[in-house]
């Protein structure tokens, strides 16, 4: 087992940068996710690990040597790919020994390591197989068999469900961490998918544009997102434009404020951000007077879309213990918010004070906390 | 309309009453089949038949005596049994002499990118929107300086010439469907460069190959107005002879020369069927 290292490691095609400056260590034993948009350069980073694409800058370091010089074939690396893993023209078995009897590897160590790697996949009966007669999660689950076959030191998966349905989907992942427990094998995960990231990773790196944004636990990216993009891309964001007035904090639309204290200058445009989650219903006249626009019951909770003057439209999910009609005047409060400015770091705010500048005069309300 | 319509049914009803007999309606497609085999099927047939014929004077509808004499006038001939020895020498040959120029230069079409591939990859296709008889006029001028003409290797070189386009096309468009990751994922688990495409590229190609290789093999084994030009008199081929027989032996020679010049086909034909069936590429490999 082994570490992983990316130092400044850059690509480019051409001219622009796939990958630029991109720093991370993995630890011994971790699944690290890389998460961002499609073409935000996570493949072309998780190739440059494996010896596909050579990198412009920067090194690779497993186990604290470099492996630039070394050609795929000589990296301790296992690769399983988006689709088109498995060689059509041999069987289930061939594909998993075909690593082994390069290594010259006596025929009866191959049957045996073979025999174990696919019960530790669950498919033993699948040996005498072609791929051609699997489903596509079987194919995908040979596929992580043949790469775990060689004893990696490190695994690599460019998306190896985005072709399984849903369900499915769902269910290798659960199957592919428990996997990875077992086998304690450091794991470089690439995914469009948040979602998957969250469940899988011990922690996540969020690409954009060939620039690592930020790498932390999934509990943490999802509580305290460093930056616009993240706070965009990870689950659902609400998002609020507002204007730091010295007084009265983050003005919004001129009509709402928000107490927020940060080193932001008078008259600095700063993003309020919060989750639909930490948005709450208060009865009377505290809080933000807003309308609700949809209802939409997902089940174990409604998603709702309230609309208010200065804070426009407004994702708020919410148990559904009080009753929701479109059309219905509310107030809403929030639990817990984090605000941006433009080169500044993150301010995070519990239970902010809230107050609305109603027409001309000013009237304030003080917030059920304060 | 419905006056109308019912005067007209009335009328052509009438002539056509067993349109609506189930049985005449069923029974079209079969007939339809029938001719359509009578029509494919028919020459082959009165083919198969002259060069049976002993004896085959009109009116009559079948011959009325069968033989085997024209085979013995084919056979006993010296220069149709060269020319059968010259087509199974030179078709071969250029088939596999093709294969390694060509499969080669598709590899590189399909999996590289290099100035002009474009252009390279179309130019292929010029040496046939010619007309090929003013081509090898002016060929066969080149070969005469370079002393091929009247040579075993100067029919191999015209006739490779028509090769080209099949095994350049079609294995750049077999090798350019196997998808990069397997060869990758062959790389992945430890394989050479060199062993990846002898152990997973070309396994996977073969099927596009076989057929691009079939492809070739007739085209070399039909080739006639070239070999002609550039090959006679030495080296008359099966369908140069073709042109003697007919134009100067009775017709059953012909016949009896053309079901030779078919069978090569037929055996390759059938063979590359059970070959392309037992294909995993037939399967649907899907995900």
């Amino acid at each position: 087992m082994a570490g992983l290292q990316l130092v400044n490691l850059t690509k480019r095609f051409g001219t622009t940068a796939a990958v630029y400056d991109f720093s991370l260590e993995v630890h011994d034993g971790e699944l690290m996710c890389l998460l961002g948009p499609s073409g935000c350069g996570k493949t072309t980073t998780l190739r440059m690990i494996g010896g596909f694409a050579t990198p412009d800058g920067g090194d690779i370091l497993i186990e604290g040597h470099s492996v630039l010089a070394l050609p795929p074939e000589r990296r301790p690396t296992a690769m399983v790919f988006q689709r088109f893993n498995l060689w059509p023209h041999m069987t289930v078995t061939d594909n998993i020994a075909f690593g082994l009897r390069l290594r010259r590897l006596p025929a009866a160590a191959i049957h045996r390591k073979v025999g174990e790697t696919l019960q530790l996949v669950g498919l033993p009966q699948a040996a005498r197989k072609w791929p051609h007669q699997l489903s596509g999660g079987e194919q995908q689950r040979i596929a992580v068999a043949r790469a775990l076959v060689l004893e990696p030191k490190i695994l690599l998966l460019d998306e190896p469900f985005s072709n399984l349905d849903a369900r499915l989907r769902v269910r290798m992942r659960e199957e592919l961490k428990t996997l990875q427990r077992q086998v304690g094998i450091t794991t470089v995960f690439v995914t469009h998918d948040q979602e998957e990231a969250l469940t899988l990773a011990d922690r996540i790196a969020v690409m954009n544009k060939g620039v690592m944004e930020q790498v932390d636990t999934p509990g943490v990216l999802y509580r305290r997102p460093q930056g616009l993009f993240v706070a965009d891309f990870m689950g659902t964001m609400n998002f609020i434009r507002a204007r730091y007035h010295r007084d009265r904090g983050a003005l919004a639309g001129g009509q709402v404020g928000i107490s927020a204290r940060g080193d932001w200058h008078d008259g600095a445009v700063v993003t309020v951000a919060f989750r639909p989650e930490d948005v709450t219903f208060v009865d009377g006249d505290a809080g933000i007077p807003v309308q609700v626009r949809r209802v939409v019951n997902l089940g174990h909770y409604l998603e709702v879309t309230v609309d208010g003057s200065g804070v426009g439209a407004i994702k708020v999910f919410t148990d559904g213990q009080r009753p929701m009609s479109e059309g219905q005047s509310l107030n809403v409060h929030f639990r817990r918010i984090l605000v941006y400015a433009e080169g500044l770091p993150l301010v995070e705010i519990e239970m902010p004070r809230l107050t609305h500048l109603r027409t001309a005069e000013e009237v304030v309300e003080g917030s059920p906390s304060v | 309309m419905s006056a109308v319509g019912e005067a007209v049914r009335e009328r052509v009803g009438g002539l056509f009453w067993f349109w609506s007999v189930g049985a005449f309606r069923r029974s079209l497609p079969v007939l339809f089949l029938l001719g359509l085999a009578a029509f494919i099927l028919g020459p082959l047939l009165s083919l198969i038949l002259w060069a049976f014929a002993g004896r085959w004077f009109y009116p009559a509808l079948l011959p009325q005596e069968f033989s085997l004499k024209w085979w013995d006038v084919v056979f006993g001939n010296r220069s149709v049994v060269n020319s059968i020895k010259y087509s199974l020498m030179t078709a071969p040959t250029v088939t596999l002499l093709s294969a390694l120029i060509c499969l080669p230069a598709a590899y590189a079409f399909a999996r590289f990118q290099f100035p002009g591939r474009r252009f390279l990859l179309l130019s292929f296709l010029s040496a046939n929107s010619f007309p090929k008889i003013g081509l090898y006029i002016s060929i066969a001028t080149l070969f005469y300086r370079l002393h091929l003409m009247t040579t075993f290797w100067g029919v191999v070189l015209i006739q490779l010439m028509g090769t080209l386009l099949f095994m350049i096309w079609i294995p750049t468009g077999t090798f350019r469907g196997i998808n990069r990751s397997l060869e990758e994922a062959a790389r992945d688990v430890g394989a050479s460069g060199a062993r990846t495409f002898f152990q997973i590229t070309l396994p996977i190609a073969m099927p596009g190959l076989l057929v691009a290789g079939l492809f070739a093999f007739l085209a070399a084994f039909d080739e006639a107005q070239g070999t002609l030009i550039v090959g006679s008199p030495n080296y008359i081929t099966m369908p140069v002879m073709m042109y003697t027989l007919v134009l100067n032996y009775p017709q059953p020679v012909g016949a009896v020369f053309s079901i030779l010049l078919t069978l090569p086909s037929l055996v390759l034909l059938l063979l590359a069927q059970r070959l392309l069936r037992q294909g995993y590429l037939a399967a649907g490999y899907t995900l």
